[in-house]
């Protein structure tokens, strides 16, 4: 047998290790630092070299031969040679590993090795032996390349790799192997070149004589090291016969573990299916061969032992069947196991698992502070922070063991510095109650203000995962103010949220530092803020400062509840408007001018705070509202990130109080029309009808005018559609007009807290045109949408034209069209999900190591400039207003 | 005054600079400067800190109102325009660096008096491509003759104001091996060649006939004259940058494709960063989206640094990473991994995932700067 060949890809040659902390050497000096500091003493990966490895590699590494498919003896014991020998590795509790002595989850795994009877292809460097053939001189095994040209070509490669890197030079080097198969002398034996063709999957043929893979092991034993470099394999790394195995490794049992099914019955691994299969096949040729049998059965033998190489490094290949299992289901193999989503790249290595989170459902709590979340007691039980014990807390902490596990503020574990936790129960309390002492730290229930982390999947931009203070609370949900919702595109209707405790001071000091709620008020993504006031708290305050008028004693109570209590700030007199009581949450040097939504009594819609009094306009959500208007913005810039985070709890506050105060219904009678409005309506969509089925009739006639560049179908498709929007929206303008000002729904729509003017008009008037894909509704039937109309209708309501409103109710046939809308729709959402996840995706994986470095610049992980400055000016987006300095504040303020 | 200005000319941005000077229009120089002083700090509060991952942060403000856009193609503003593809697809498009874009589109600029109005229809047609079948009226295949009659539209003729002379010129450049004569219907076709198999033959002729191109800018596929404000432009389905701007009549500093490769290939990498910048822009724009310019710079940047346009994919950027773990942890990680170890690529482990990977610090942000503390003896 020649000598043996290698396996999988992967291998980590080199770990270097990396500075250890400087603390270490002073450390042992001092006895009591040391255990502290010791843990802080780390290794770090500097990096990581890939290669390919040698047979002589495999053997090394490997503290196992395996001979035999058998799996256990009779006891169940793991056979010696075995596929799952203890040698590999533990997967069973109290045995321990034959090569390193340590017992289940202590031991790493160790690999194993089996010797081939036969060299077998490496199914995943087929293409490289392939172009390898195909640019090397058969008899000689040198490059097809004349003397002079390999030490040009190699400088050409080299100068390609430092101008535009690896991807290039491999892009080169593919390029050079096409040409090189139009050479078919070789220049230095001047032998004949044949053609080699790949027969896919593995199989070579060179003219017409099929090579085996010991054929081509020899041809790639002749390929010197000097030539291999042209052909992009790095000497000293890699040897092209490696690519023919010729022992394989087998992995640890740890990677195959088997589990044992109720029934007491082992179920294996699709690895160990997989190598079981390996080593039978491979004993059977070794004794075939050895035996020797007639040549046809050894090659029947080989090829299925490739087979079975193949499917166990890849079981998609495209030209094989995939290996299956008895129930048909295809096995998962190394590659499978790798690659895709739930392959151990992005599953295992690339996302992380914890402990101390949790789970539950969300609902909302006005009266909570913004960054504040609920957490229920049952919650804080069982979430714990580690606290060291020190002289000045030795005390406080015993209370909490005292208390134990189960009644609330108490304690679950206690640590040791040596790394030892102890559960506290009742019998153990009183035992370690007395030990506890200096250094122990004490795992001690949530309690409020402890610092946790909030999120809300999926978590698309930073503020979906913000820090929170914790504020215990009874029942079973996690309680959070209903303005926070819009950062984590959150809503209650049952929707869950997950909760993480960091457990270090360094990770609660980064948390409460860079991701606090208030921290992350500003959105980087446009430099305005992200939380504002929602729904209710948008209504009441619109309410509040349009023309409310209150006694003295209810405004203070008002200001109470909000959490104000200092009432110097009303003006004193014994009615206080709204405007003035909005006024007293202000600070007392605040100006903004801005512009509202909607209109003040007086019409106008210009917003005046002077001096922090609110002279002139509504709050709405222009004002109030995420990611709209400078006024949050500039609050946040002239007082301080917390300032304008309780300014804005308490101005929401503020606003559900109003509500709560006078009352607050939308009511189907809200949508009530006049019946002048009634008449008006019915008269527009009557002569829309009429204009409709004039354009038909014309176009019928064939005297419609066409638009530049369109069919007359197309154009008279258009014109229809103009004039059925164009009614909609006068129906819109008539109940706009002909609106009771004070209905709930009215409010809603003018102050922007949920709701428009088109809801409104849906509503009461008429529901409008559906569209689908920009045009009319067309799909259906034969000629006509549905079978109650006439074939080749052109109409307005046979082609999804609804006139009724929602209040009124649809007719049959207008409900079945609203319906194709609705589902229309639907899909644009289930569609748009994944396509806009995957954008996503590409774009945080191609810019996710762009950061700007001390210098100013913006460059990639490998230093390379993509910006000379950040954004042109080097402006931080969540530093700026609105993506600008505010120049004109900036002169107001002077 | 000026002096003033001048001080801080090198220190705040033009447009800054402008707004200043705009606003402070009458103001006593005292004043005047302390607004600049003022803006100037408050600008240099405003800067990025080291270290800031502003490409994740850019990422995520492009990824995140992705799932806000909606997903349908195509999209009329005003009764008459075009089909343009918005919304996600669009930005999809453009952020893959799509050679072939599903809704090429120019809008042509022009030159007075051309922007009056004057011509502008014919102007138009000039530009449109012209094919054979677009002028034709019918086509008849002569199998006995071994020749293709073609029918010739008269009034279309007389629109675009051609001859049937020019016509056959243009057939007979198109194609090769025919003759062409004048009839009086419109124009025929004769193979040269005598062949046994002329009746099939004949019939390619024919449909090949039918796209001969005749006159106008190849693969403008339609034109719009449209007034936009006080001037007339013309909007076309269809792009060919450089045949369009070597046009006399256009006015070659403003006229726009939507194809960024052509603007690559025409005008290079620097406008076609900016046109990049303002499709992106502008699709979110349409969508009522806010989205700093500042993170669609920044994607961008990367998808032009290297000199040529390069699609968030796969095949391009990502493709480029210096670390073997961080290709590896997009798509394809096989194949990644064992192209590195042919070439016994080394990872030095110095971007993100890599690190996260194997549970270290990253080198962004909080994760960067070393810190050693020099304990007390």
């Amino acid at each position: 047998m020649p000598e043996e060949q290698k396996e999988v890809p992967v291998n980590v040659e080199e770990i270097e290790t990396a500075e250890k902390a400087p603390e270490a050497k002073a450390a042992v000096k001092e006895k009591e630092l040391v255990d502290f500091q010791l843990s802080y003493v780390y290794k770090k990966v500097d990096s990581i070299v890939f290669g390919i490895m040698s047979p002589q590699l495999i053997k090394k590494m490997a503290s196992a031969k395996i001979v035999t498919p058998e799996l256990y003896d009779k006891e169940g014991y793991p056979v010696d040679g075995g596929l799952m020998d203890i040698r590999l590795g533990v997967i069973d509790p109290g045995l321990r590993c034959k090569t390193c002595g340590q017992r289940l989850k202590e031991c790493p795994g160790h690999f194993g090795y089996i010797e081939m009877a036969r060299p077998v292809i490496h199914i995943n460097f087929v293409n490289v032996i392939l172009s390898l053939l195909r640019g090397t001189c058969w008899e000689c095994g040198r490059i097809l390349l004349p003397k002079n040209r390999i030490e040009r070509q190699k400088q050409k490669l080299d100068i390609i790799q430092l101008d535009s890197g690896l991807e290039a030079r491999r892009k080169a080097i593919r390029e050079l192997m096409t040409s090189l198969k139009t050479i078919n002398k070789c220049p230095y034996c001047n032998a004949k070149q044949q053609k080699v063709i790949i027969d896919k999957p593995y199989t070579f043929i060179e003219g017409d004589k099929k090579l085996s893979p010991i054929d081509v092991r020899a041809r790639l034993e002749k390929i010197t090291d000097e030539d291999m470099e042209i052909f992009g394999l790095k000497p000293g790394y890699v040897r092209p016969e490696w690519m023919i195995l010729t022992v394989l490794p087998i992995p640890p049992v740890t990677m195959r573990p088997s589990i044992t099914l109720e029934s007491g019955e082992r179920s294996e691994d699709d690895l160990t299916h997989k190598l079981g299969d390996i080593v039978r096949i491979n004993q059977r040729l070794f004794e075939n061969i050895n035996a020797g049998a007639p040549e046809i059965i050894i090659e029947d033998l080989w090829d299925l032992l490739q087979y079975h190489i193949t499917t166990f490094f890849n079981n998609s290949v495209a030209q094989l069947p995939p290996a299956r299992h008895r129930s048909g289901q295809p096995l998962k193999t190394i590659a499978e196991r790798i690659e895709s989503k739930e392959g151990r790249i992005r599953h295992n290595l690339a996302g992380k698992r914890t402990n101390f989170c949790s789970r539950t459902a969300i609902s909302p709590d006005p009266m909570l502070n913004l960054n504040e979340v609920g957490v229920p007691i049952i919650v804080a039980k069982k979430l714990t922070v580690p606290e060291r014990v020190n002289p000045w807390n030795i005390n406080y902490l015993k209370e909490f063991i005292k208390r134990g596990p189960g009644t609330y503020p108490g304690a679950n574990y206690i640590l040791r510095p040596d790394g030892k936790r102890k559960r506290i129960t009742d019998e153990t309390k009183d035992a370690l109650l007395e030990e506890l002492q200096q250094g122990f730290a004490v795992e001690r229930h949530l309690i409020d203000g402890d610092i946790a982390i909030f999120n809300r999947q999926p978590s698309l931009h930073r503020m979906s995962m913000m820090c929170h203070r914790v504020k215990v609370l009874p029942f079973k949900t996690f309680r959070m103010n209903p303005s926070v919702c819009r950062p984590y595109n959150a809503d209650f209707d049952g929707d869950e949220m997950n909760l993480h405790i960091p457990q270090t001071e360094e990770a609660r000091a980064e948390a409460e530092i860079l991701m606090e709620v208030q921290t992350q008020m500003i959105s980087p993504r446009y430099g305005l803020s992200v939380i504002g006031c929602v729904q209710d708290a948008i209504s009441g305050n619109y309410i509040l400062t349009r023309n409310i008028e209150m006694q003295r004693e209810e405004a203070i109570d008002m200001l109470c509840s909000v959490g104000v209590f200092n009432f110097s700030r009303l003006p004193n007199k014994q009615k206080i408007t709204g405007k003035e009581l909005f006024s007293a949450l202000l600070p007392e040097d605040f100006n903004f001018t801005g512009k509202a939504r909607s209109a003040d009594i007086d019409g106008s819609k210009e917003v005046v705070i002077k001096n922090g009094l609110l002279i002139k306009g509504v709050m709405d959500k222009a004002n109030l509202g995420d990611g709209a208007g400078l006024m949050l913005r500039t609050l946040h810039m002239n007082y301080g990130q917390e300032k304008a985070l309780e300014m804005l709890g308490r101005i929401s506050k503020l606003g559900i109080k109003t509500l709560l105060k006078y009352g607050f219904t939308a009511a189907i009678s809200d949508t009530d029309l006049h019946d002048n409005a009634k008449i008006k309506i019915r008269e527009i969509l009557n002569r829309a009808e009429e204009d409709v089925n004039e354009l038909i009739t014309i176009f019928k006639q064939g005297k419609l005018e066409t638009f530049p560049g369109r069919t007359v179908e197309e154009t008279l498709e258009l014109k229809i559609l103009e004039t059925l929007n164009k009614a909609r929206n006068e129906t819109g303008k008539i109940v706009s007009e002909f609106a009771v000002r004070n209905t709930g729904s009215f409010i809603m729509s003018d102050s922007g807290s949920r709701g428009g003017p088109l809801n409104l008009s849906q509503m009461a008037a008429c529901i409008g045109q559906q569209a689908m894909r920009g045009k009319r509704i067309e799909k259906g039937y034969f000629g006509r949408t549905l079978s109650c109309f006439r074939r080749h209708d052109l109409g307005s309501a046979a082609h999804g034209f609804i006139r009724s409103g929602y209040k009124s109710g649809m007719l049959p046939h207008e409900f079945f069209l609203g319906g194709v809308t609705g589902r229309d729709s639907l899909m644009d959402t289930a569609l748009r999900t994944p396509k806009s996840g995957y954008l996503y995706r590409r774009l945080a994986n191609a810019m996710q190591d762009l950061k700007v470095e001390y210098d100013g610049t913006v460059r990639d992980a490998s230093k390379r400039i993509i910006q000379f400055s950040y954004g042109e000016d080097g402006m931080d987006v969540s530093k700026s207003e609105d993506g600008e300095i505010n120049i004109q504040r900036i002169i107001d303020s002077l | 005054m000026a002096g003033a200005f001048k001080e801080y000319e090198d220190l705040l941005s033009p447009k800054q600079l402008g707004e200043i000077k705009e606003k402070t229009e009458g103001m006593n120089e005292a004043k005047v400067n302390k607004v600049l002083k003022k803006v100037y700090e408050q600008y240099s509060n405003s800067k990025v800190e080291a270290g800031e991952s502003v490409g994740i942060v850019s990422a995520e403000s492009i990824g995140e109102p992705g799932t806000q856009m909606t997903l349908n193609t195509f999209h009329f503003a005003g009764v008459a325009e075009m089909n343009v593809t918005v919304g996600l697809p669009r930005i999809i498009e453009i952020l893959d660096g799509r050679k072939e874009i599903g809704t090429p589109m120019m809008e042509i600029f022009l030159k007075k008096p051309y922007s009056k109005g004057e011509d502008i229809k014919k102007l138009a047609l000039n530009i449109k491509e012209t094919l054979l079948q677009d002028l034709m009226n019918s086509v008849s295949v002569d199998i006995a003759e071994g020749k293709v009659d073609i029918a010739i539209d008269n009034e279309k003729m007389q629109e675009i104001g051609m001859r049937t002379d020019s016509v056959i010129s243009a057939v007979e450049k198109g194609m090769k091996g025919i003759s062409v004569k004048k009839t009086e219907e419109g124009i025929s076709v004769k193979l040269k060649s005598k062949d046994e198999k002329l009746i099939n033959e004949v019939y390619k002729l024919k449909e090949k006939l039918k796209s001969v191109y005749i006159r106008g800018i190849k693969s403008i596929k339609q034109v719009l004259p449209v007034k936009r404000g006080e001037e007339y432009i013309i909007i076309t389905a269809g792009s060919n940058l450089i045949d369009v701007l070597s046009m006399e009549e256009v006015d070659q500093t403003r006229t726009v494709t939507n194809d960024i490769f052509e603007i690559q290939a025409v005008l290079g990498i620097e406008a076609a960063r900016q046109a990049l910048i303002k499709e992106v822009f502008k699709v979110i724009e349409d969508q009522g989206l806010n989205v700093d310019i500042r993170h669609i710079m920044l994607a961008a940047d990367t998808m032009c640094f290297s000199g040529k346009v390069k699609g968030i994919t796969r095949y391009g950027i990502v493709s480029e990473k210096s670390s073997v773990l961080a290709r590896a942890s997009f798509e394809t990680p096989v194949k990644h991994i064992i192209e590195a170890g042919l070439v016994g690529e080394e990872d030095k482990l110095n971007s993100v995932v890599e690190n996260v990977m194997l549970n270290q610090p990253i080198p962004v942000g909080t994760g960067l700067p070393g810190l050693i503390v020099k304990v007390k003896k």
